[in-house]
């Protein structure tokens, strides 16, 4: 059997760059670690176009049934490599004077083809691997101000939480693995199909649910969500937007890939999920309200969106809406998210709300950027948020769960109030003074996030055309 | 052409808002004059516009993809209702751009929401897609809320705020009406002539019945209708006067327009069974503004509460027009006329009347009506417009707002012979506030500190004049406005019956 080594191509080539990045690190001086976000850029523009290459063949599963190799998981990893090329732009600035500047884009790189890994898996086995080079990177990341309590205190929650939900999920593939005797997905379909006695629900039920919670940890879903508020508040500002975004959108493929795997009426996890969504969208809007912290309503936020996010793969396999709308909103979120975490990175991580009073008089451009962020995070129309979550509605609907779409609507009035805590005050105190901001890739960032926000929501012809007959494996 | 009168205001916005060289003169010119070109197309449109039997109802169509995969496009055309009230707000737009404001050392960003609001509201009127519909009335809430939050006085933050979150969950209240409107449909559209020719729900009880309910509530409380009028008044007490004459005269009009085009229009079986109570939401509305109107010592606020009191003449009329599929043609064809004729009389006469509220406060920050006396003497030209609008608004014969109100009721007792007699008591309290207010302010002692009181400038009276001639123009000789709303409510009320 010949190695399909295509199917890993950005994946590698995502590595073969962390390896350089991290040579260059070690061989240049602190002053030139900048040059990492080039050859990072360079690595991800690769690794974008080898995906995109994938776009054209059939949907398959490969590496001995390990990898899969479908639309869904190929957009999600280009959605990926995307949103972590944006963090990249947003880095130098940052760590300009760290001295370990050239090696945060190694790590970063790391972290993720963690992501990747778990978007493609279809293999529980191969899941865990991703989930688990996604965590130990993503601690790094948010420690990585070592000296600053903030950041190490985000590092330690964030790996308490993942040390307990990764063990669930290691748990979860052991009952799993027990019950049907593999791993691999396509094993596991078989014989839940074909099983001449049915499984003893309990253990398939229990498992699944371990598992839905240990994925739903990278997702930052209820109830292992608890880590994301500390995240956004303390990690570094562009590993706070990295790991608001990018291990989600491959956790909330994985998840949709493993619960597609169990027929509803073997396990009936539709419900359930609508409920895990509804939990999560409800507590995270709620938790956002009263903040005073940025960072942390944007962490709470972020909490809200993966509920949303959840809608869709509540759904997934009812109406073939379902998997558009999941990736579109995946790719709104992470543009509104990066965008907003860019404009703060930007202002040097000014992170309390006051601070942003009479923003638009002094730097209208960025007071831009974060209105266009938040305004789509609401889903003001016609930006990607909006489009996203039209989707979202439509598949919930379409599949017969319009009290979903009615739940989320509500949550969407609920949470204008606390983004509006943030604009308002931008554009209406008008006393002046003075901002003070990083440098030009910071702002390149910010604007190219912005930009994706406009161009996703006016052009989603663009994205939704492919994304019409996308595939989800096995 | 109606493509351009929407994107024209919109990029001249943000050329506004992008370009900061301009003064508070050249900002203030530049948006007069880029808000009088959609109301110049729109004129051509209405002087090219059909209304023989036989013409098309949507005219002046131009069609472009935006995303098929969603059946979603560039659609744009108007009917009757449309094209009278998509002028009359071009009409209001300029004169709100025109009229003198404080703007607080920020005229550019004043002018680029404005002309940013223009675009999206003449949006609203003039899209013939489902999902663009709900694009600009959704857009419509983001300008506004800029502009009250921004300019307005008291606490116009919380204003602004509340306004955005209750009138946002109208939106969503909306969307999903529309979208479930929209799934019943195969093949998958969200054009509005297919779905008005398609009745998609007309067979169905149990989801005709929720749809409609998503969309009375998005419309109810854009609309506003009682009891989900409350964000109203203090949004209007706060905003600044020209944002309130668009808030009354042309972003409540978008409830009623869609109330309409929408449910009326697309789901006419599952709206005549509910008719009826929305007729008695309409006479409720009715009463309850008139009532809480005649208790405001605010001037401003009691104007706001007569916007809920003549909204609901406008709803009741509607509700009439829709309540049977068939029968009573002429009654109902009148009662959807003079409905559509009231919002266009009163987008002029509430435009006019919080324009001049706005006069008040630029010259004594002071809504309070006790605090005025007398002003005859020193404002004669005031006085006069302030009276005429007010006359238009209760309904004196020979306006426009007699006109509306006069069909409305007409056609109302064909239907809703109780309903449209409660109503009628509305108006004699409309009547009284009016003129209790009127005798407030002009008659009686001039108070010692009113005595520089200065008469309107050359500007505000102008702009008054132009509003206030057509009111007097539309109710002596109303024929050319009539003709073209009527050519629509013919085939509305006569075509809903045969599906």
């Amino acid at each position: 059997m010949s190695m399909p080594i295509g199917d890993v191509a950005p994946e590698i080539a995502v590595i073969l760059t962390a390896v350089i990045v991290l040579l260059a690190a070690a061989f240049t001086p602190q002053r030139l670690h900048w040059l990492g976000a080039p050859i990072a850029l360079a690595g991800l523009g690769i690794a974008a176009v080898l995906c995109a290459g994938q776009l054209a063949g059939p949907p398959r599963i490969s590496f001995s049934g390990v990898w899969a190799v479908d639309g869904a998981g190929v957009w999600a990893r280009l959605l990926i490599v995307a949103a972590t090329a944006l963090v990249v732009v947003l880095t130098p600035g940052w760590f300009m004077t760290d001295r370990r500047h050239g090696e945060y884009y190694a790590m970063l790189l790391l972290s993720t083809v963690g992501a990747m890994f778990i978007a493609g898996a279809a293999d529980l086995l191969q899941l865990v691997m991703g989930v688990l080079l996604s965590s130990v990177t993503g601690y790094t990341l948010a420690a990585y101000h070592r000296d600053w309590a903030l950041s190490v205190e985000a590092g330690m929650k964030y790996f308490l939480i993942g040390a307990l939900a990764n063990a669930l999920l290691v748990l979860a593939v052991t009952l799993l693995f027990g019950l049907y005797g593999a791993t691999g997905y396509g094993e596991i379909a078989a014989a839940i199909g074909s099983a001449p006695a049915p499984a003893p629900q309990g253990i398939a039920l229990a498992g699944l649910a371990l598992a839905v919670v240990g994925i739903g940890f990278k997702l930052a879903a209820v109830p292992a969500h608890t880590w994301m508020a500390d995240v956004a508040e303390g990690a570094p500002a562009p590993s706070a937007a990295f790991l608001t975004v990018v291990p989600k959108i491959g956790a909330a493929i994985a998840l949709a890939r493993l619960l597609t795997l169990f027929p509803p009426e073997v396990i009936a996890w539709r419900p359930l999920i609508a409920t895990l969504s509804v939990a999560t969208m409800t507590l995270g809007n709620l938790a956002a309200l009263w903040q005073s912290d940025l960072r942390r309503l944007l962490g709470w936020s972020s909490v809200s969106q993966s509920g949303y996010a959840l809608m869709a793969i509540a759904v997934v396999g009812l109406t073939e809406q379902a998997l558009p709308a999941l990736v579109f909103f995946l790719a709104g979120y992470a543009a509104a998210n990066v965008a907003a975490f860019a404009a703060v990175t930007h202002l040097r991580g000014r992170t309390n709300i006051d601070d942003y009073r009479g923003l638009a008089t002094v730097r209208p451009g960025i007071a831009a950027a974060l209105t266009l962020a938040l305004l789509s995070l609401v889903g003001i129309p016609p930006l990607a948020g909006f489009v996203g979550k039209l989707l979202l509605f439509w598949a919930t609907i379409d599949a017969g769960y319009a009290w979903l779409a009615a739940v989320a609507a509500a949550n969407t009035v609920a949470s204008l109030f606390y983004y509006l805590r943030v604009l308002g005050p931008m554009y209406f105190h008008t006393e002046t003074h003075t901002v003070p901001s990083l440098g030009r890739w910071a702002l390149g960032g910010t604007i190219a996030a912005g930009a994706a926000i406009i161009g996703l929501g006016v052009g989603a012809q663009a994205l939704l055309a492919p994304l019409a007959s996308t595939s989800l494996l096995p | 052409m109606l493509t351009v009168a929407i994107v024209l205001p919109l990029v001249a916005a943000g050329v506004l808002a992008i370009y900061a060289g301009a003064g508070e003169r050249s900002a203030r010119w530049f948006a007069v004059a880029v808000s009088a070109v959609p109301l110049a197309l729109l004129t051509i449109v209405w002087l090219g516009f059909e209304t023989g039997r036989g013409a098309p109802t949507f005219q002046w169509v131009a069609e472009a993809p935006w995303i098929p995969t969603l059946g979603v496009g560039w659609r744009v055309g108007v009917d009757g209702i449309a094209l009278a009230i998509a002028t009359m707000s071009a009409l209001l737009f300029v004169a709100a751009i025109a009229w003198p404001a404080e703007t607080q050392g920020r005229a550019r960003q004043y002018y680029a929401w404005l002309l940013f609001l223009e675009g999206v509201s003449l949006g609203v009127f003039l899209v013939l897609d489902l999902l663009l519909f709900y694009v600009f009335f959704d857009l419509s809430l983001v300008g506004m809320y800029f502009l009250i939050g921004g300019w307005g006085h008291g606490d116009a933050r919380g204003a602004a705020l509340k306004f955005f979150v209750y009138t946002l969950a109208g939106s969503l209240a909306l969307l999903l009406a529309i979208l479930a409107l929209v799934l019943s449909t195969e093949p998958l559209t969200f054009d509005m002539r297919e779905l008005i020719a398609r009745q998609p729900l007309a067979g169905s009880q149990m989801r005709g019945g929720l749809v409609l309910l998503g969309f009375l509530i998005g419309f109810a409380i854009k609309t506003p209708l009682f009891p989900v009028h409350t964000w109203l008044p203090p949004a209007h007490v706060d905003a600044p006067a020209p944002a309130s004459a668009i808030l009354a005269g042309v972003l409540l009009k978008m409830g009623t327009y869609g109330l309409v085009r929408i449910p009326y229009a697309m789901m006419s079986a599952t709206f005549a069974r509910y008719a009826l109570v929305i007729g008695i939401v309409a006479v409720v509305s009715i009463l309850w503004g008139a009532l809480v109107a005649m208790a405001q010592r605010d001037l401003k606020r009691r104007i706001a509460y007569t916007s809920i009191n003549h909204m609901g003449y406008a709803v009741l009329g509607i509700a009439a027009a829709g309540a049977m599929l068939g029968g009573e043609e002429t009654a109902r064809r009148l009662a959807l006329t003079g409905a559509t004729v009231e919002m266009v009389a009163h987008g002029l006469i509430t435009g006019a009347l919080f324009l001049i509220s706005g006069s008040f406060w630029q010259r004594t920050a002071d809504y309070d009506l006790e605090h005025y006396g007398g002003l005859a003497g020193p404002a004669p030209r005031l006085t006069a417009t302030t009276t005429l609008a007010s006359f238009a608004s209760l309904g004196l014969p020979g306006l426009a707002g007699f006109v509306a109100e006069f069909q409305i009721f007409v056609g109302t007792f064909a239907v809703f012979p109780w309903l449209a007699a409660i109503g009628l008591i509305g108006i004699v309290i409309t009547a009284a506030l009016f003129l209790q207010m009127l005798q407030q302010l002009f008659a009686g002692p001039l108070p010692q500190r009113l005595a520089t009181f200065p008469d309107l400038g050359r500007i505000e009276l102008a702009v008054l004049t132009v509003l206030l001639a057509l009111v007097v123009i539309i109710g002596v000789y109303p024929a050319w406005l009539l003709a073209l709303i009527n050519s629509t409510a013919e085939i509305l009320v006569g075509g809903s019956g045969t599906h």
